[in-house]
């Protein structure tokens, strides 16, 4: 008996002490290629621009690359359960205009009283939040495609937005409003620093606890899952909740750089969120990938943008290439992965 | 009497990255005769097989099939050759019909489009040769687990290839159409066709096989006629050491009641069934494929609401509408396809093991991470599982290793009841042996297990007592000592 708990002890300690297994070359390629992906755009960027080195560019990136990355994040979750959410653009946009309309002096129909921007900003997440969870209800209870159902609300909210707003932009917001999105702290962008927060709490939820453990095993094996004893349906429409709620982060960050709500803003904004998530190498299927993985695809994404503009490419162009970067990226990681079947 | 060559490997050998899968492997195939293939899981028949049906290139040694030499670079160059297989992992198109899945491919045409009525009839004559009653316009994806392996046989047969590899063929289906398979593969041998038969059944190869060969390691052991090879010859040629009889359970102390299950019926499925497990007790459930054993153990756990019936555990009455509920209540289940059912491929040993039992090792909002691989350790090392890290994809395991983490996530919820589907199939006897001692050890700690199982020594060996489903209801009952093979079956069909 003696000797059996030493053995249970000594292949513990194999198995605990045993880190070292990682640090192959292979790993590392495996764990951290989108990071040299990531290095060697910016030693191309440095080279080709000597603007885009300089710290006010930097922060400039980052600021711009707040928003898809709050997106990003959401989606990160919602695709590795298997799903998909289109409808992250147009939330962001109803969210975006909820939150104005209760700070601008200019909304008639909310009377042009400003309420405090605590309570607007409330209203706002709460708002993106309940749109998400309908979405998550009808993927989970219904079971309708989330493909099919977040189609439906991207219509559906952008009709919203555009009902709410009578196709106005909602300006005149107040000053505490702005700060969401012009303001800075130790000259680091809010918007920047409210993503690294959001940042670091999805990674904790995603990997510290229950939940984040649930989410991978409900886009690995749904059936597995259930019989696991793990509710997959709460798992559903959870997920498509926090996604609706970071959209709303997103939309007041938008509406508060642009110092109005603009119903038409946000669209097409899915596709660079999804991008990120992919480019990350975060699997369509479910199941596997990884949170730090979307933030350097968010990265990318934000730097290919901003490189772009300083080497003066015509925004045709730009759209070119991006979506060629973007299917690069994946077939790379495809490969790597060996991925044949 | 000696029959005319069909196949030859010579001196083959293959080499992936670190393992020597093949090492100077020979052996001869013979027209009209079944030829088995045995040893344990990671022995090199998958190897072999994939070479001789053109997945695999071999690295040297030469392949001599009718007297030519043949090397295949594709699965299609040898079966246009002549050498079909049956694969041991089922890889229909679960939205097309059972035709199409047989003649996928080859399908009957009529003025460029496909001629159905004349697929349907030929896929029809086919399954009739087995016996088998399955509409050829049924959707592959309302099959069972064993309609679809004995779809995969009749696709399999259809090819009248030269050579059929057969590689655990009888792994889901149950004995009535192991015998009707049987008597196809006699028809086969008349015909002069070779028959390469790999299965982990002992039994199946000593009734239908005329030569053995035993590989270990990817060496070649032995090869031996029928006639001078005896079961425990061959499971110590196979494990490379001697062992005694097979695996019996150890009799523990059979003790009160701790389950009972009273009128459970669901219509189309099973109907009052009623049934009671002691402490200490392995209870074996007995029927041939269709007869409602697996519904039952799905209802049991809450993955489907019976219509009516009732449940009482230590005479207690329980609800159980979900496998949460079962957990809670001390039931683990381990589903018959671990693959679909059992685990989550794509993440890793740890993350599988763990799933059932996050709540009990979550502290506050956060996992206990050194508690839960601690727990983990000691569930690989229970189960004598074969991992360097615990963060190895479970994909990447063998069957016999992907089982044990199954039951090594069972166990971990601590259950009082264990509810067994199908514990063993298709893994090599070592790892049955380890998994066999577990569950004994397990009841003789005061626990009971409901084992489904298709292999009768299985079900023998292990059931204190046996009930025998058939056509949804409970048809008879035994206890270990009137037990046996013949009446079994007989209640059974």
């Amino acid at each position: 008996m003696l000797n059996m708990d030493m053995n249970i002890t000594e292949s513990a300690n194999k198995f605990l002490g045993n880190k070292r297994e990682k640090y192959n070359l292979k790993n590392i390629y495996a764990n951290y290629g989108i990071i040299i992906v990531f290095a060697l755009l910016c030693l191309i960027l440095s080279f080709a621009s000597p603007y885009f080195l300089k710290e006010k560019n930097i922060v400039n990136v980052l600021r711009q690359t707040s928003i898809n990355g709050l997106l990003s994040i959401g989606m990160t979750f919602v695709i590795l359960t298997g799903g998909i959410d289109l409808s992250v653009g147009s939330i962001l946009a109803f969210a975006g205009v909820v939150g104005a309309s209760f700070s601008s002096s200019a909304f008639a129909a909310l009377g042009g009283i400003v309420h405090p921007a605590i309570l607007s900003f409330s209203i706002s997440l709460l708002v993106g939040m309940v749109l998400g969870l309908i979405n998550g209800s009808l993927v989970a209870k219904w079971r309708i495609a989330p493909f099919v159902v977040t189609l439906g609300m991207l219509s559906m909210a952008r009709g919203l937005t555009f009902i709410y707003t009578d196709g106005m932009p909602i300006p005149n917001l107040d000053k505490s409003f702005l700060v969401i999105g012009q303001g800075e702290f130790f000259s680091i962008p809010v918007p920047v620093i409210i993503f690294a927060l959001v940042f670091l709490m999805a990674w904790i939820v995603l990997y510290k606890t229950r939940f984040g453990r649930y989410v991978y095993a409900v886009g690995g094996n749904e059936k597995s899952a259930k019989i696991s004893g793990i509710s997959t349906r709460l798992i559903f429409l959870a997920v498509y909740g926090i996604s609706g709620l970071l959209s709303a982060l997103g939309g007041l960050i938008l509406t508060a750089r642009t110092t109005a709500g603009l119903p038409q803003a946000g669209v097409s904004y899915e596709l660079d969120a999804i991008a990120a998530v992919v480019i990350g190498g975060t699997s369509l299927n479910g199941g596997q990938g990884t949170l730090v993985g979307t933030f350097f695809g968010a990265l990318i994404m934000g730097v290919i943008n901003n490189g772009l503009d300083l080497l003066g490419v015509s925004s045709y162009f730009q759209q070119l290439i991006k979506g060629a970067i973007i299917v690069i990226a994946v077939l790379l990681d495809t490969l790597q992965k060996g991925n044949k079947d | 009497m000696e029959n005319e060559v069909l196949l030859e490997v010579r001196n083959i050998s293959k080499t992936f990255p670190g393992v020597k899968a093949l090492d100077n492997i020979s052996l001869t195939l013979r027209k009209g005769t079944v030829h088995a293939l045995c040893g344990e899981n990671g022995a090199g028949k998958s190897t072999l097989m994939h070479i001789l049906i053109g997945m695999y290139r071999k690295d040297s040694g030469d392949l001599v099939f009718k007297g030519k030499k043949v090397d295949f670079a594709l699965p299609k160059q040898a079966l246009d050759a002549g050498i079909s297989i049956i694969e041991q992992e089922l890889t229909p198109i679960y939205d097309m019909t059972v035709a199409e899945n047989i003649f996928l491919g080859r399908e009957p045409v009529k003025l460029g489009f496909i001629d159905y009525p004349r697929l349907n009839k030929m896929a029809t004559a086919v399954l009739n040769d087995l016996e088998v009653r399955i509409e050829p316009t049924q959707k592959m994806k309302l099959l069972s687990l064993a309609e679809i392996q004995l779809v995969e046989i009749a696709k399999a047969i259809s090819y009248d290839s030269e050579i059929i590899i057969m590689d655990e063929p009888t792994s889901a289906i149950g004995e009535k159409e192991v015998e009707n398979l049987f008597k196809i593969i006699d028809l086969m041998k008349k015909r002069d066709k070779g028959i390469l038969y790999v299965s982990h059944r002992l039994k199946e190869v000593f009734t239908i096989a005329d030569e053995i060969t035993v590989l270990r390691d990817g060496k070649h052991i032995s090869t031996e006629s029928i006639k001078n090879m005896d079961t425990s010859k061959l499971v110590s040629l196979m494990i490379g050491r001697k062992v005694g009889e097979d695996f019996v359970k150890e009799n523990s102390p059979v003790g009160p009641t701790l389950l009972s299950v009273e009128h459970f019926s669901k219509r189309g499925q099973f109907y009052n069934i009623s049934l009671n497990l002691k402490k200490g007790e392995v209870l074996g459930i007995f029927g041939l494929m269709g007869a409602g054993r697996s519904e039952f153990l799905h209802a049991l756990y809450g993955l489907e609401k019976p219509d009516q019936g009732e449940v009482r555990i230590e005479n207690q009455k329980v609800k159980i509408c979900s496998p949460r509920d079962a957990i809670k209540n001390g039931i683990a289940l381990v589903t018959e396809d671990r693959k679909k059912m059992g685990l989550v491929l794509t993440s890793s040993v740890k993350e599988n093991i763990s799933l059932a039992s996050l709540k009990e090792l979550t502290t506050g909002l956060f996992i206990h991470e050194k508690r839960e691989k601690l727990q983990v350790v000691d569930m690989v090392n229970k189960f004598n599982i074969k991992i360097t890290g615990l963060s190895h994809l479970v994909k990447n395991l063998s069957g016999g290793n992907q089982q044990k983490v199954v039951l090594g996530k069972c166990f971990l919820t601590a259950p009082k009841i264990l509810l067994l589907d199908e514990p063993t199939r298709g893994i090599d006897v070592g790892a049955k042996r380890e998994i066999y001692k577990i569950i004994s050890s397990y009841t003789s700690e005061g626990y009971g297990v409901i084992m489904i199982s298709s292999e009768i020594p299985e079900i023998l060996s292990m059931s204190d007592r046996i009930v025998v489903f058939k056509n949804g209801s409970i048809a008879g009952e035994f206890n270990k000592a009137e037990a046996n093979q013949e009446n079994l079956l007989h209640i059974a069909s």
